[in-house]
């Protein structure tokens, strides 16, 4: 059965738990937040956790016997139960990060030029001249720059997949892409920009036919589809908190036990060893070996309501309400002959981001007239400035949705839109 | 909207003294990271200390309207004039800018720049507004005119 968009009657309830979107902004308009891509916002069930936290738990887990302590542990524990179990995993294979940031140089920081003598696999994780690491086009920097530090430390070579025109993986060459000789693919799944929803099981496919790991930037992804990890069949996934209705301080990094168990530590401190001495030291197993110091409990527990709350929802309809906004949104940019997408314009394969240039408008005029009518979008490069360059534009503007969103709010933007050619003496 | 007025578009659509030139003592380039906004600027001044005049300041630019038409009115208001009273500009917009909306502008020291005012409402354009700036007195540190930008921050201190 295919899932269904919200009502109209549900979206009212759905916005009701979200206090934020009640509130006016600039001269007074009504906040319309399709900035969810960015952050999004928090229902007052993850709010209300973690207040309880502070109220009755407050104390550091994994630390003391006291009862504090413990039953603060049992709740950490228990919401990287319920965070594993969300996305098909085993709690022990789930790595609490400070964001999905973290959590992806965690993955790139394991790497280097030798084995780690006390981690027993860990020759899995050394890279060094004649190596190369693949990414693509499109990625966040948050998925780039941490590669190119990697091939920098390691004398690893940089390479990527193609763009097409219309903004799809050009996988054409990826049996040329990915050799012997790649030892890490490190891709996209959901698109931050071009919304664009990447073909996962044939990047694994071939990636494992030369032994290469992959790992998956799931950010826009985890947030607003089904996601097993088993079915993906990647090796490492990153995903951050606070774009899924949870706080922001926390991200996760998910990995294949066996991997996780041979990989160097990234962060060393507290309560990631095993014992120390003033020679060396020895790390606990995964995943505390990679949470080292107080770990960010409130987040955890607010991250874990979070997704208690789409579980709620329904991840599926959440996917189906998304892209109906999108449909919506892309039928009234394709009357606008002012407006060029950059992005597939159709439902294929497709995330609920759509970017967009107002042709002879920079982006951030764009979005200043919008927000001047309360819209609230991203504009600028969207930390993905090769993308950008791809395009060969300097900015676009995106609209990003979440289950709060309305038709309403869809033809808000248009009827905002169309202010900008006029105000900046463009034909339209 | 307030922010923008006629002449911001005016000069955004038609920037003015635009295109690299020579001659020119120092050339430099500026991004807004955040946007992606870039300008490269050269700048020709001639004479020592108070006698210094800024004679051609030029520049190839893309970005916002406001990034756009500061840059053009940067070059607008100083070409041809002594560099100290082109810093006292400088000085008046930088604090019109950064004023949240408090300094509305003086035209009689900043000319079209008052265009501007609307712009210090808005603290994450702000940047737009002075990357041209930015690149100007970086220029000017690139020729070896530290001592100019010297004597203007003592003199505001």
């Amino acid at each position: 059965m295919t899932a269904e968009p919200f009502t109209t009657e549900e979206v009212a309830r759905i916005r009701a738990d979200f206090p934020i979107l009640a509130r006016t902004v600039r001269a007074g308009a009504p906040l319309v937040y399709l900035d969810s891509g960015a952050t999004s916002h928090k229902p007052v069930q993850v709010l209300d956790a973690e207040r309880d936290f502070y109220e009755r738990l407050n104390s550091a887990p994994h630390r003391g016997a006291h009862a504090l302590s413990e039953e603060a542990t049992a709740a950490y524990e228990g919401a990287r139960e319920r965070i594993a179990a969300f996305i098909g995993a085993q709690a022990q294979d789930v790595v609490f990060t400070k964001n999905a940031t973290e959590a992806l140089n965690l993955a790139a920081y394991a790497f280097s030029n030798s084995p780690h003598p006390g981690i027993p696999g860990s020759e899995r994780f050394t890279l060094g001249a004649g190596d190369e690491v693949l990414v693509t086009e499109m990625e966040h920097h948050a998925n780039l720059v941490p590669w190119q530090e990697l091939c920098r430390r390691t004398g690893a070579t940089l390479r990527w997949i193609p763009v097409t025109d219309e903004g799809r993986l050009d996988l054409a060459t990826l049996d040329e892409l990915v050799t012997e000789r790649t030892k890490v693919v490190a891709v996209v799944h959901a698109s931050n920009v071009l919304g664009t929803l990447n073909p996962i099981e044939t990047i694994v496919e071939r990636a494992h036919e030369v032994g290469a790991l992959v790992v998956l930037d799931a950010c826009q992804s985890v947030p607003h589809l089904a996601i097993d990890v088993a079915d993906l069949g990647v090796d490492l996934l990153a995903f951050s908190g606070h774009k899924m209705f949870g706080p922001s301080g926390i991200g996760v990094l998910w990995g294949r036990r066996e991997l996780l168990e041979a990989m160097p530590p990234f962060l060393t401190g507290g309560s990631m060893i095993e014992t120390v001495r003033m020679e060396g030291s020895t790390y606990a197993p995964p995943p505390q070996r990679f949470e080292a110091g107080v770990p960010m409990t409130a987040q955890a527990i607010g991250l874990a309501a979070a997704v208690d709350y789409i579980n709620e929802l329904d991840i599926k309809r959440i996917h189906a309400h998304e892209l109906a906004l999108v449909d919506r949104l892309l039928a009234g940019l394709a009357t606008r002959p002012w407006v060029t997408v950059v992005g597939p314009t159709d439902l294929e394969s497709r995330g609920g981001t759509v970017a967009f240039v107002v042709d002879g408008v920079h982006a951030h005029d764009v979005g200043q007239v919008l927000d001047n009518a309360g819209v609230a979008v991203r504009v600028g490069h969207h930390c993905a400035w090769p993308l950008h360059r791809r395009f060969k534009v300097a900015a676009t503007t995106r609209a990003s949705f979440a289950a709060y969103n309305t038709v309403d709010e869809v033809d808000a933007l248009l009827e905002a839109l169309d202010r900008v050619p006029q105000i900046f003496g463009v034909a339209s | 909207m307030d922010l923008y007025q006629e002449l911001i578009l005016e000069h955004s659509k038609r920037p003015q003294h635009a295109g690299l030139r020579e001659p020119f003592e120092a050339e430099v380039h500026h991004v807004n990271p955040t946007c992606g906004d870039e300008v490269t600027m050269r700048i020709h001044v001639t004479g020592e200390g108070s006698e210094a005049i800024v004679e051609d300041i030029s520049y190839d630019a893309l970005g916002c309207s406001i990034s756009m038409a500061s840059t053009s009115i940067l070059a607008e208001e100083s070409i041809g004039r002594p560099l100290t009273e082109v810093l006292t500009t400088y000085e008046a917009m930088k604090a019109m800018l950064t004023s949240k909306g408090e300094d509305p502008g003086d035209e009689e020291v900043i000319g079209d720049g008052v265009a501007l005012s609307g712009v210090a409402q808005y603290p994450a354009r702000v940047k737009c507004a002075l990357l041209g700036w930015m690149a100007f007195t970086d220029a000017l540190h690139q020729s070896g005119r530290q001592a100019a930008l010297t004597q203007l921050e003592e003199g505001t201190s």
